[in-house]
Order: structure tokens, then C-alpha cells, then sequence
């Protein structure tokens, strides 16, 4: 137990499972031949102030705001086209076509604007103008749907279309996609165990997709299966955790597989939303409300363990920044002085 | 009478109705009538204190009640009442 309450992660030596390889695929590259290359790898900090609250047990935290998009998307749209270029099935003359609530349109129009892929959205029409006007930046088409149907009206939207121009469009469905969770079982578990150093002892994050959670999960259980792995769904279909799902209400994801986890948290916004200006206040993170939640997801977890009297290492995803859902800053092309 | 548009995720309380027509001169008394008509919704729109939930946007006609005069919002009988979730998470 003494090891679980060292504060710094360098304290004990690296298992096994913690490969060469992976220590090597750590470090973000100072130089790269592509924005492509800077997805992933992202820092893990501890969250020192919030954490001081459940002695033994330690609070970190991945900062997948740090992707070149700004949100942990990036890894699942990468590791999205990347698959389906392998596959053929995005090829010249095919748009890759999904249905988003934001950040992972922002992350598919960054990379498809890398890599020359073009990339069209359906998205509910009251998402955040400024997640609109960034995708629209990158070149992206957009189509919207309607407000008071949500993210699900914005999948049947996106299907329609596919459906009568199928020779059109590429359409991945990151709900469906394998791709989606392997992004995670290769990237952010191994991560988490390195930047660990193996210390790891709960997972918590919230479902969306369920991308992060599956991959991630999956990863950590193989290596050990006493790591506790536990989702976040908001404790009502009317909350305001954006990005989350609440499942019972929702389409239920194909890649979300229940038995994968251990537990569930089900949080009122409101502790997701106090929790993240508390982050910014107390911590310097300004992030937006899923990583709130994520971070009071994990703090009840930590508490629970310290309760207990037993140590930890629990650890979150910071989904993206607060700025992200500011209202619309006018982008003004050009400048008068 | 104003008709009030439901959105997904609450339309369990309305019996899956999208749009319900209740009477009311502010945007306060409609809440109260559909209440009445529609028990357990209120809580899901308004907090403890009677306040609109932080992630509950309401509209009368195109305009958002907090740059109004918030739950005293005046509603005219042809009026258009809309509760948007501030998110467009999952729902069926």
C-alpha cells in the first residue's frame, strides 16, 4: 500500500507489461512530418489540489486536450481513416460522412484536411457555434439536423443520406466501429500503464461512444484484471453533460459491451459542472463538462477507497477545454488597426 | 392556448406526445399547467428553488427566456414554447 501513496509516479520501477516500446512511443515528438503524428501521447497530471481531499489515494488525470484537435476524438477519427484507407474504403471520389455532436467532427475535419480526405457532418443544428464555424474552417461541409431530436437524430439523419447516395459517402459510425475502441486499446491504456508506471488501480470515464472506455478498459483488464474499470452515464436522458450518453434513453452504441466494466456511475450535471470550475479554479484545467464529470466520477471513486483506509491510483480523461463551449468569438479575417 | 414543444428525452412524461398545448400568460404558469397535465416533468426542467436548470434553455417563439424576463416571460395564446436541452446528447 506504501507504494499507491508515493506522489510521483517515478517512485517505483516499470512491470513488465510496460514495455520498451511503449516508453518509446511516449515522448511527443518535437518535430513531426505531420499534425497526424502529434495525436496521442498526451501528458498525464496529477490532480494535486482536488486529490489532497482522499489521502492514500492519488487522482490523475490523461489531458487529451492536448491532441492536435483539442479532445481525445482525435485518437478514435485517426485510427478511423487510417483503418478504412488500409480497407479501400475511403478512395478517391468518396467523402467520409458521419454523424457528431463536435468534437469528433472537429477531429475528423483536421485530419481528413491533412491527410486530403474530404470530410462532411451531420450534426445537431444547436451545437455550439463555434465548433461549426472551426470544422467549417478546415473545409468540412456540414449539414444539421434537427435540435430536438439530438445526437440520435443526427445518426438516422447521417444514415438516410448514406443510404441514397451510398457511392458518395464513406460512413464509419463511430458508434459501430471497431476502430473507435482500438484507438484506445493501443493508445491511452498502454499509455495510462507507462505514465503509471503500472500503479494503476481504478479507470473511470465517462460513455459517449464508449470508445475510450471499451479500448481502454479492455487494455488495462488484460494486463491485470484486478485494475477496476467504471463508466460515467449522466443520472438522467435530460442532462447537460455533453458528449455523454445516458443509455437506457439512447441508441444504445453496437461496440458498447457492459460486461467490460466494473461499475457505473450515474451523475447529476450538476457535479459534473461544479467540478469543472472547480478544476479551473483549484487546478489550472479549464475543461469542459464531460472531463467535470470525469473528474467527479473519479473523486467519488477516491473517496470511496480512502473511506476505506486503502490507497490507490485512480485515473480520469480530460476530454477537452472549457474554451470549447464558449459562445462565439467572432473570427475575423481581416484586420482593421 | 401555447403550444409547447417537448424534447425527446422527456416526451416519456407527454405519452411520447412532441408538442402539447397548455394554457398560461407567463412562461412560470405554463410550466405549472404542464406540470399539472404531465406530473414529474417540472423537476426535470426546473431545480429545488423553481429556477430553470442550467442545461435547460427555453424559448418563447425564437427568443431564449434568460434575455427576457426569464420564468415571467409574457406568453400570448399563439405563442411557441420550446424546451431545448443546452446539449444535443444522446436520446431517443
Amino acid at each position: 500500500m506504501d507504494g499507491m501513496r508515493t506522489s510521483t509516479p517515478t517512485a517505483s520501477p516499470l512491470p513488465a507489461a510496460a514495455s520498451f516500446h511503449v516508453q518509446q512511443r511516449l515522448g511527443r515528438p518535437a518535430r513531426a512530418g505531420s499534425v497526424v503524428e502529434l495525436v496521442g501521447n498526451t501528458p498525464l497530471v496529477r490532480l494535486g489540489r482536488i486529490d489532497k481531499q482522499t489521502p492514500g489515494v492519488e487522482i490523475w488525470a490523461k489531458c487529451e486536450f492536448a491532441n492536435p484537435g483539442g479532445s481525445v476524438k482525435d485518437r478514435a477519427a485517426l485510427r478511423i481513416i487510417q483503418d478504412a484507407l488500409a480497407r479501400g474504403d475511403l478512395r478517391p471520389g468518396v467523402r467520409l460522412l458521419d454523424s457528431t455532436s463536435g468534437n469528433t467532427g472537429i477531429a475528423y475535419s483536421l485530419i481528413g484536411s491533412a491527410l486530403g480526405i474530404p470530410i462532411s457532418l451531420v450534426m445537431p443544428s444547436n451545437v455550439s457555434n463555434p465548433r461549426k464555424q472551426v470544422t467549417a474552417a478546415f473545409g468540412t461541409e456540414l449539414i444539421f439536423s434537427d435540435p430536438m431530436e439530438g445526437s440520435d437524430g443526427a445518426i438516422v439523419h447521417a444514415r438516410e443520406l448514406v443510404d441514397l447516395h451510398p457511392e458518395r459517402y464513406y460512413y464509419p459510425n463511430q458508434y459501430a466501429n471497431d476502430s473507435n475502441w482500438r484507438a484506445h486499446f493501443d493508445g491511452t491504456g498502454p499509455e495510462i500503464l507507462a505514465q503509471t508506471q503500472g500503479r494503476v488501480t481504478h479507470f473511470v470515464t465517462g460513455i459517449g461512444t464508449s470508445g475510450t472506455v471499451m479500448g481502454t478498459s479492455r487494455f488495462l483488464h488484460q494486463h491485470d484484471r484486478r485494475i477496476r474499470c467504471i463508466g460515467i452515464q449522466p443520472d438522467d436522458a435530460m442532462h447537460g453533460l455533453e458528449g455523454l450518453k445516458h443509455i437506457p434513453s439512447s441508441l444504445v452504441p453496437p461496440i458498447y459491451d457492459e460486461s467490460v466494466l466494473d461499475d457505473m456511475i450515474w451523475m447529476p450535471t450538476d457535479e459534473g459542472w461544479d467540478m469543472s470550475e472547480r478544476l479551473a479554479e483549484e487546478e489550472g484545467l479549464f475543461v469542459g463538462h464531460s472531463a467535470g464529470g470525469n473528474v467527479a466520477g473519479a473523486l467519488r471513486v477516491a473517496k470511496e477507497l480512502s473511506g476505506r483506509g486503502e490507497g490507490g491510483v485512480v485515473v480520469t480523461v480530460l476530454c477537452d477545454r472549457g474554451d470549447r463551449y464558449f459562445a462565439p468569438l467572432k473570427w475575423e479575417k481581416h484586420y482593421v488597426w | 392556448m401555447a403550444t409547447v414543444r417537448i424534447p425527446t428525452p422527456l416526451r416519456k412524461y407527454t405519452a411520447g406526445a412532441e408538442e402539447v398545448s397548455i394554457s398560461g400568460s407567463t412562461v412560470g404558469a405554463v410550466l405549472e399547467s404542464l406540470e399539472a397535465a404531465h406530473p414529474g416533468i417540472r423537476e426535470r426542467i426546473c431545480d429545488d428553488k423553481g429556477a430553470v436548470r442550467r442545461f435547460v434553455n427555453i424559448f418563447v417563439g425564437e427568443e431564449d427566456i434568460r434575455f427576457l424576463d426569464n420564468l415571467q416571460t409574457a406568453v400570448k395564446d399563439d405563442d411557441e414554447v420550446s424546451i431545448v436541452p443546452a446539449i444535443a446528447g444522446g436520446m431517443r
